[in-house]
């Protein structure tokens, strides 16, 4: 796999390897949203409402990703109004992608947006086909004159909370819910240990990867595993609530992951890892708008352009490390901090990014090690 | 040594979903009926389980009204397949794909709720016991029930004439049908036992072991309990080994992950799928072992009279 981002293709492969039926039943349900209503017929010579259109991998009720883009797509509602109409599609499978993108393009959207890597080589043939349509693309990596893509930074949410955990820490253990050994996973357990490793140079991660994006009940089994193995604070790069509320049971501590868990675990919930991705839509929008949107863009957002945050810090987090955490996030916010500057030692030794440099984007892309202080080795799948 | 304890302790816990599964479709498949809709039930009832545990806050009205709700998707699979005739397999994965998109239309309100996480229960004096105690004496009361259950229907199956009966109805009905005895009821009876089983299994998933409801939660168990009827050879009591069997399974991968042991967890993931594989190819390979321990209705729509 070349890409960095292919959570969701992994997702796919999975569940249709293991539960072919369960994954098969997901039929595509297609809700309309109307915008407000236009207020009166007073103004005839008012503008067309722009129509933009969501694709979805998920339902919206997953409480997770595609709930994340389908806040995005309530921001550009709020923010426009009747000046736009926006439509989604749940549930969509890959193998159905190019007929549905297709489908919206043909009903008049002139804004599309797939929310997931695997829809990447249908969302390009559609998008010779309408040369005058904008065609945005989450978490890939193929563009084309009228095609952007765009992707979140959850490094910087990784990292901050890395500092908390270090700080919590009482056994110098935390542990980390994995789902699949690709490049995004790996930088956010390397960041979450480097974040830690910046306070407290003892702590070591132990990792357990579940080959899942979603099994609440094997997510939970992995984070009592950890806890079985004096792990202490745990995150998780997989979708469900799981391993805060296993954490909670034990009285441990873990972290959010996508959108605000602290309902979930009032105790254990130590800050929420999120990703906002109402930013993006609404600057895709408005350039599509003004005309001032350009195709063949690789977008990349963090915390500096408000895409990613580390929000509902605990009380029970000492004042002197919320602060730490505070400071990290506007360092991240001002430019000035990057998680991945060297020294980086991988685990077995190895130097990968020499004293002083900023990682590039292309490193970025590209990492599949883990970082000194992760224990064991990257799974191959090979 | 403790934490072997503790393995022991999880791998319980986690093959208690399977095991409620398997024993429920384990009893309809006795009777010769297979019902591929397990899935469906477990999901069903999860959220059913759920909802009700979240608006009442009693856990055990929650698995009450699991088990009515699994029962209930089963009595209309059974109708359609006993009275109706209509293709068992058909029918069931039919119930499986029903299930789910009845199940995440009923949820929609319920996603993003929460229970508070569930205590273990200690048994007093035996949880205090080294080793066992942690390992076998501190757990929900579902992993007690579902070892109850075993044992209950081990014992129906095998000391009762009742139990004779729905062994000799899956066997072969026509004899049991002109002694007078009513084949189709009985045969709707124990696939309602069966979904009741298959929703107590959905609801622990959605009390105990998540606790929570999303979309799809129980991820495929319910596929899984049915291929351990098949490895169990249809007895109870392998197939509660083999539910803790394959939860161990899942466990000591994370396990040895979390210790730093390097072995590929697709492979770990694999096994339990391998195992069953081995255990059908072997059952095969000897067909009087096959009429030993296979209902020989199993699948076989039953017509009186004809």
């Amino acid at each position: 796999m070349n890409s960095s981002n292919s959570r969701k293709m992994n997702r796919r492969l999975f569940a249709v390897a293991g539960l072919a039926a369960t994954a098969l039943v997901v039929g595509c349900g297609k809700k309309e949203e109307p915008a407000p209503a236009a207020k009166a017929a007073s103004a005839p010579a008012k503008p067309e409402p722009l129509k933009a259109a969501w694709v979805y991998i998920g339902p919206v009720g997953d409480a997770g990703w595609t709930f994340a883009h389908d806040q995005g797509r309530k921001a550009v509602e709020a923010e426009f109004g009747d000046k736009v109409k926006t439509t989604f599609v749940e549930k969509v499978p890959y193998s159905d992608g190019e007929r549905v993108i297709r489908d919206l393009a043909s009903q008049g959207n002139k804004v599309i947006f797939a929310t997931s890597f695997g829809y990447m080589d249908a969302m390009l043939k559609v998008a010779g086909e309408f040369p005058d349509i904008k065609f945005e693309h989450a978490t890939g990596y193929k563009t084309a004159p009228n095609m952007n893509v765009y992707d979140s930074r959850f490094y910087h949410d990784a990292y901050v909370s890395g500092i908390i955990a270090g700080a919590m820490t009482k056994t110098n253990t935390l542990g980390f819910v994995a789902s699949f050994p690709i490049p995004e996973v790996l930088r956010n357990i390397n960041a979450f240990t480097l974040g830690a490793q910046s306070v407290n140079p003892k702590v070591r991660t132990r990792v357990v990867w579940v080959n899942t994006w979603f099994d609440p009940e094997k997510e939970g089994a992995a984070a009592q595993e950890l806890i079985n193995k004096r792990a202490d604070v745990l995150l998780q790069n997989t979708d469900s609530t799981a391993v805060l509320q296993t954490a909670e049971k034990n009285g441990k501590y873990a972290f959010g992951w996508d959108s605000d868990m602290s309902a979930f675990a009032p105790k254990a919930h130590l800050a929420s890892n999120i990703v906002d991705w109402g930013p993006y839509y609404k600057k895709s929008i408005k350039e599509a708008m003004d005309g001032s949107w350009k195709g063949g863009q690789r977008t990349i957002w963090g915390k500096p352009e408000g895409t990613n945050d580390v929000i509902k810090m605990n009380e029970v987090i000492p004042e002197a490390t919320r602060k730490k955490a505070q400071e990290a996030l506007d360092a991240i916010k001002g430019g000035t901090l990057d998680p991945f500057t060297g020294p980086i030692v991988d685990n077995a030794g190895k130097e990968r990014l020499p004293k002083g440099e900023k990682a590039s984007q292309d490193w970025k892309d590209k990492v599949d090690f883990y970082v000194k202080g992760v224990e064991g080795k990257v799974p191959t799948g090979k | 040594m403790n934490e072997t304890a503790l393995l022991f302790n999880t791998a319980l816990a986690s093959g208690t979903t399977l095991a409620l599964a398997a024993l429920g479709l384990l009893v309809n498949e006795r009777a010769g009926v297979l019902n591929l809709g397990a899935e469906g039930m477990m999901l069903v009832a999860a959220v059913a389980g759920f909802a009700m545990a979240f608006t009442t806050g009693s856990d055990v009205l929650g698995f009450v009204t699991a088990a009515l709700a699994g029962a209930a998707l089963a009595a209309l699979f059974g109708i359609l397949v006993i009275f109706l005739n209509t293709n068992q397999y058909a029918t069931g994965l039919a119930l499986s794909l029903f299930g789910y998109g009845l199940s995440a239309f009923l949820g929609v309100s319920m996603v993003g709720r929460t229970l508070s996480a569930r205590e273990n229960y200690e048994i007093p004096v035996l949880a205090d016991l080294p080793f066992v105690g942690p390992a076998f004496f501190s757990h929900h009361p579902m992993v007690y029930v579902a070892i109850g259950l075993t044992i209950a229907i081990a014992w129906f199956l095998y000391r009762t004439r009742a139990g004779l009966l729905l062994r000799a109805i899956g066997e072969n009905p026509e004899p049991a049908h002109a002694l007078g005895y009513p084949v189709r009821l009985i045969r709707l009876a124990a696939v309602c036992v069966g979904g009741a089983l298959c929703g107590l299994a959905g609801a622990y998933v959605s009390l105990v072991t998540a606790p929570l409801w999303v979309e799809g939660l129980t991820a495929g168990r319910g596929w899984i309990a049915l291929a351990l009827t098949v490895f169990a050879t249809w007895r109870p009591a392998r197939a509660l080994l083999g539910a803790y069997l394959f939860g161990g399974v899942t466990v000591l991968q994370m396990n040895l992950q979390a210790g730093g042991v390097q072995i590929s967890s697709h492979l770990l993931t694999m096994l339990p799928y391998i195992a069953t594989i081995l255990v059908l190819a072997l059952i095969s390979r000897n067909v009087a072992f096959i009429r030993l321990n296979m209902p020989a209705s199993l699948g076989k729509p039953f017509r009186p009279g004809s």
